[in-house]
C-alpha cells in the first residue's frame, strides 16, 4: 500500500506543480490594451544611433527615431519626413529644410542644431561609433576621423547652421545619391539629453519617432507606448510594442503557437516547411534588401592569374541555385541574377537577368569553362563559412554537391567551417582565406551604389576579396557625380556588368525577410530591411 | 577541522589562476573579436585601432591577463561589448540560474531520494523494475530532446504551461526547465541510493536495529538512509556546480536569461570579459562545492575525521 500512496503523491504533487506554473503564465500577451509583442535579441552595440549597425538595434531606432528622410515601407523610396526640402545644384552643396513642429519626446524642438550636433558626434573619433563612415562624404571628416594620428577638429567643416530650421552640407566629392542614403538610422536627429546625461538616455533612449520607450531592461525586454504626441504622419495605429529577447528563434515560434507572443520577424529554417500550416495564412515572406554572395581572394595569385575568371565563372554555372533555394530554403530564396536587390525596383537599378547565362546552371558549360581556365586552383576549393549563426553550413554543403556533381568530382568543393562570426570576419577583413568564402551585404539604404560601391570600389570597406578594377571605379566615380537619377543607374549597371565580366563574386540568392502572428494582429507588412512595420500594425 | 578548511582553501589559489588562465588564453586563440563588431564590413582602422585600446586588446596577452586579474580582484570584471559592465549581467544572470538550479536540485532529491529508497526496499519487485526501465530511458533520451518535447506539449498542445520564461524567471516558471535540466541527474540520483539502500539494508547495523525493535520507519530514516546518502551527496554536490554553468541548452530552449544564455552569447560575440568573468565565478562555485560535500562527509560519517 505504501508504493500507492507514493505514486499518488508524487503525481499529486506534479499536479500542483504543473498547475501554480500555469495560473504564472498565460494571457499576458495582450498587457494593457492594443499593445502587441515582438521577438527580439540583444543589440549587439549600445543603442546609440551611428553606433547601431545590426538589425536588432535598427529595429528600435526605427521606432523611436525620425530622420530627414524615411523610406517607404513598400517602395523604398526615400520621402521627406522631418525634412521640408533638400536642395542642391552641384551634388556637392546641399541645403537643408526642416519642417517646423517637430519635437523629441522630452519636449525638445527638433533643430538644424539637433542634426548638426548629432553627426559631429557620430563622425567624431573619441566616440567610437561604428558607423562613422557613414558621415565620410561630408568635408572636414577627414579631420575628426583621420586615419591615423589623434583627432584634428571637434566639428566637421561641411556642417553649417544657418537658422533654426536650416543648414548646409557641403560634401568632398560629388554625389547625387546623398539625400537618399538620408534615411539611415545613423543620419537621426539627438536630443540635449544624449550629451548631457549619456548614461541615462541609454538607459532609457529618446527620440522624436511614433513610440516612446517606457521601460528598458537591458538583455531582456523593452517596451515601447504610443507617443500621442507624435507630430508625423505616421503614427502608431496601436498602444504598443513590448520587445522580448529571445536566445533561439526556435522558441519565439513555440511561444507565438502557444499565444504568449505576437509577432516574429524570424522564422527559424527548420519550421519553415510547417509555417503556413502551423499559422494558418498568418506568415509574409517578401524580399529583402539582402543578397547572399561567394567572394573571392583577388590578392592570392592562383585567383587572379590569366583564366581565373573563367573558373570563377566556371563554379557560378556549376551551382544550381534553382534547386538549392527550393529545397533547402523552401523558397524563402530567390536565385540571383544580378548584383543588387529586387527590393531596388527596376527605376532603382534592379535589372533582372543582368548576370546572363553565367548565372545558370549548366553542368558541361561549367566543366569546359573550368577546364579551358586551367582548373580548379590546388584542384580543389574550400568554401569557408561562420557555423556559428545562420543555416551558412546547409547551404554551403548544397553548393558544393552541385559543384561536385557538375564536375563530377567528389573532392572538388568541401565547406569550410569557422568557429564564430567574429573569427571569421578577422580571417576575411584581414586577407587570411585562400578560397572562396561567404559573403552576405544587407543594403544601408535601398540605393544601387549602396550594393556595388562598399563591396567592389577599390579598397572599399567591405570590398574582402580586394578585388579592383580601375574601369569600375571610373563608373562609380562618373555615375555618383551624376545629377540625373536614371542616368546614374546606368552607369551603375554599367559598372555592374564590369563585375560580371570578371565574375569578382558569384551571385547566390537574394533573400527574403520573414514574419509569423497571431490572430490578434493586422497589417503586418516587412519593411525592405526585413524589419516589421510596427506603427502599422493593428491589434484586435 | 579548521586546519583542514585553510588548506583546501589555500589549494584552491593554484587551481583557480590556472583554470582563469587556461580560459583566458582559449578564448583568446578564437581570434580578433573587434572584426565581429562591425557586420560584414570592415572596422574603419581608426576606430578599430581605438576599440581595441579600450578593451585593452593591443596589449599582449599576458599583460592582459595580468591587468584583468587585477581588476578582478578590485571587483572590477570587465565591459560586454554592448556597453553594460560584466557585473551587472551577472548580478541579472546568476541570480536566475540559481533559482534554476535550486528547483533542479530539490527535484534531483526529492524525487530521486524518494524512487531510490522506494525501490531499494523492494529490490525485484515491479516497482522496482518499472523504475529502473524509466530511469534507463531518462539517461538515454538527450536534455533538448525531452525539454523540447514537454514544451511542445505542455506549452502549446495543452496550453497547461507558457514555453518560455519570463525574463523575471520567478520560481514557478522554472518547475518545468528545473525538471528537465534535473531528469538525468535524478535518474543517476535514482539509481545510486538504490544500489546503496539495498546494500546496506543487508548490513549489521541495520539488522541491529531491527532487532532493537525500532520501528520500520526510523530504521529506514535514521539508520538505512543517513549510511545509504553519502555518495548520493558527493553526486548532488558535484552537480550543483555542473547545473550552474551547464544549463546552457535549457536555457536556450525555454528562454532562460540565466549564465548558460551569457556565457553562450559572449561565446558567439567572442567577448572575453564576460566568458572570463562568468567562467572564473563558476570555478570558484564548484571548487566551494567540493569543499562542502567534503566536508560533508565527515557529518554523514562520523567515521571520516578530517585533521
Amino acid at each position: 500500500m505504501r508504493a500507492a500512496s507514493y505514486a499518488r503523491w508524487a503525481a499529486g504533487a506534479m499536479a500542483v506543480a504543473l498547475a501554480t506554473t500555469a495560473c504564472g503564465g498565460g494571457a499576458d500577451a495582450g498587457e494593457g490594451g492594443a499593445v502587441l509583442s515582438s521577438s527580439w535579441t540583444d543589440p549587439q552595440n549600445p543603442l546609440e544611433p551611428a553606433n547601431t549597425n545590426e538589425v536588432q538595434g535598427g529595429k528600435v531606432l526605427s521606432m523611436i527615431f525620425r530622420g530627414l528622410k524615411q523610406y517607404d515601407p513598400k517602395t523604398g523610396e526615400a520621402k521627406n519626413m522631418v525634412a521640408e526640402r533638400i536642395e542642391t545644384s552641384d551634388s556637392q552643396h546641399y541645403t537643408i529644410t526642416l519642417k517646423d513642429g517637430w519635437t523629441f519626446s522630452d519636449g525638445e524642438k527638433v533643430t538644424a542644431k539637433s542634426f548638426v550636433d548629432a553627426w559631429n558626434y557620430g563622425a567624431s573619433l573619441e566616440n567610437n561609433q561604428k558607423n562613422a563612415y557613414f558621415f565620410s562624404y561630408i568635408e572636414g571628416y577627414d579631420q575628426v576621423h583621420p586615419e591615423q594620428g589623434g583627432q584634428r577638429a571637434k566639428t566637421m567643416s561641411g556642417l553649417k547652421v544657418v537658422d533654426e530650421r536650416t543648414f548646409t552640407v557641403t560634401l568632398s566629392q560629388k554625389f547625387s545619391g546623398f539625400p537618399d542614403t538620408l534615411g539611415y538610422n545613423a543620419f537621426v536627429p539627438l536630443p540635449r539629453a544624449f550629451y548631457q546625461d549619456h548614461a541615462g538616455w541609454l538607459a532609457r533612449p529618446v527620440g522624436n519617432g511614433p513610440y516612446t520607450v517606457q521601460a528598458y531592461t537591458r538583455g531582456s525586454e523593452m517596451r515601447l507606448v504610443r507617443w500621442d504626441a507624435y507630430a508625423g504622419p505616421d503614427a502608431a495605429r496601436n498602444d504598443g510594442v513590448t520587445l522580448k529577447v529571445y536566445t533561439d528563434n526556435n522558441t519565439a515560434y513555440t511561444d507565438l503557437m502557444a499565444g504568449n507572443l505576437d509577432l516574429v520577424d524570424d522564422v527559424p529554417a527548420q519550421q519553415l516547411k510547417n509555417v503556413r500550416a502551423d499559422l494558418d495564412g498568418r506568415y509574409l515572406n517578401t524580399p529583402a534588401g539582402i543578397i547572399q554572395t561567394l567572394s573571392f581572394p583577388h590578392y592570392d595569385k592562383r585567383w587572379t592569374g590569366p583564366g581565373a575568371d573563367k573558373v570563377r565563372k566556371g563554379l557560378s554555372r556549376a551551382i544550381d541555385r534553382e534547386q538549392i533555394t527550393r529545397t533547402i530554403f523552401q523558397g524563402t530564396r530567390t536565385p540571383a541574377t544580378d548584383w543588387t536587390s529586387p527590393v531596388l525596383g527596376a527605376e532603382g537599378g534592379y535589372k533582372a537577368g543582368l548576370c546572363g547565362q553565367w548565372c545558370e546552371y549548366d553542368a558541361a558549360a561549367a566543366r569546359k569553362l573550368i577546364e579551358e581556365g586551367g582548373g580548379l586552383p590546388g584542384g580543389q576549393v574550400k568554401i569557408t563559412y561562420n557555423a556559428d549563426t545562420g543555416s551558412h553550413k546547409l547551404w554551403v554543403d548544397a553548393v558544393c554537391n552541385s559543384i561536385n556533381n557538375a564536375l563530377d568530382d567528389d573532392k572538388a568543393c568541401v565547406g569550410n567551417p569557422i568557429g564564430t562570426f567574429a573569427d571569421f570576419r578577422g580571417k576575411s577583413t584581414t586577407q587570411k582565406l585562400a578560397g572562396p568564402f561567404r559573403a552576405g551585404w544587407q543594403m544601408d539604404y535601398p540605393l544601387t551604389q549602396n550594393f556595388l560601391q562598399p563591396l567592389y570600389y577599390t579598397n572599399a570597406s567591405s570590398n574582402d576579396g580586394k578585388w579592383s578594377s580601375k574601369e569600375f571605379d571610373r563608373l562609380v566615380d562618373r555615375a555618383n557625380a551624376e545629377t540625373d537619377p536614371a542616368q546614374a543607374v546606368k552607369l551603375f549597371q554599367q559598372a555592374e556588368e564590369v563585375v560580371r565580366d570578371e565574375m569578382a563574386a558569384i551571385p547566390l540568392w537574394y533573400q527574403n525577410g520573414s514574419a509569423g502572428w497571431s490572430e490578434r494582429l493586422s497589417d503586418v507588412t516587412l519593411n525592405p530591411f526585413s524589419v516589421p512595420v510596427y506603427e502599422q500594425i493593428k491589434v484586435g | 577541522m579548521g586546519r583542514y578548511v585553510v588548506r583546501r582553501l589555500v589549494q584552491m589559489v593554484p587551481v583557480f589562476i590556472g583554470s582563469t588562465l587556461l580560459i583566458f588564453l582559449m578564448v583568446n586563440v578564437m581570434g580578433d573579436p573587434v572584426a565581429g563588431l562591425c557586420g560584414d564590413r570592415q572596422c574603419d582602422p581608426a576606430t578599430a585601432a581605438r576599440l581595441r585600446q579600450e578593451f585593452g586588446l593591443d596589449q599582449p596577452v599576458w599583460r592582459q591577463y595580468l591587468t584583468y586579474m587585477g581588476n578582478v580582484f578590485t571587483g572590477d570584471f570587465g565591459t560586454a561589448f554592448n556597453g553594460q559592465e560584466v557585473t551587472e549581467l551577472m548580478s541579472t544572470a546568476f541570480p536566475v540560474t540559481l533559482r534554476l538550479t535550486i528547483v533542479a536540485i530539490c527535484f534531483e532529491i526529492l524525487i530521486g531520494v524518494t524512487l531510490g529508497v522506494l525501490t531499494g526496499l523492494r529490490r525485484g519487485r515491479p516497482v522496482d523494475t518499472g523504475v529502473l526501465l524509466l530511469t534507463l530511458v531518462v539517461v538515454s533520451v538527450p536534455t533538448f530532446v525531452t525539454g523540447l518535447l514537454l514544451q511542445l506539449w505542455l506549452g502549446v498542445q495543452w496550453g497547461w504551461i507558457r514555453p518560455s520564461v519570463s525574463p523575471a524567471a520567478p520560481f514557478g516558471e522554472l518547475l518545468l526547465p528545473g525538471l528537465v535540466l534535473a531528469s538525468v541527474s535524478l535518474a543517476y540520483v535514482t539509481r545510486l541510493t538504490r544500489t546503496s539502500i539495498a546494500e546496506n539494508r543487508r548490513s549489521d547495523y541495520v539488522r541491529t536495529a531491527v532487532a532493537k525493535g525500532l520501528p520500520r520507519r526510523r530504521v529506514v530514516t535514521r539508520h538505512l538512509l543517513r549510511n545509504s546518502l553519502i555518495p548520493v551527496v558527493t553526486f548532488v554536490g558535484a552537480d550543483i556546480g555542473f547545473l550552474m554553468g551547464g544549463a546552457i541548452v535549457t536555457e536556450r530552449i525555454f528562454n532562460i536569461h540565466g549564465v548558460g544564455y551569457q556565457l553562450y552569447q559572449g561565446i558567439v560575440r567572442q567577448n572575453t570579459q564576460t566568458v572570463v568573468g562568468f567562467v572564473t565565478v563558476l570555478v570558484l562555485v564548484f571548487l566551494l562545492c567540493n569543499l562542502v560535500v567534503d566536508l560533508l562527509y565527515a557529518v554523514l560519517d562520523p567515521r571520516i575525521r578530517y585533521a
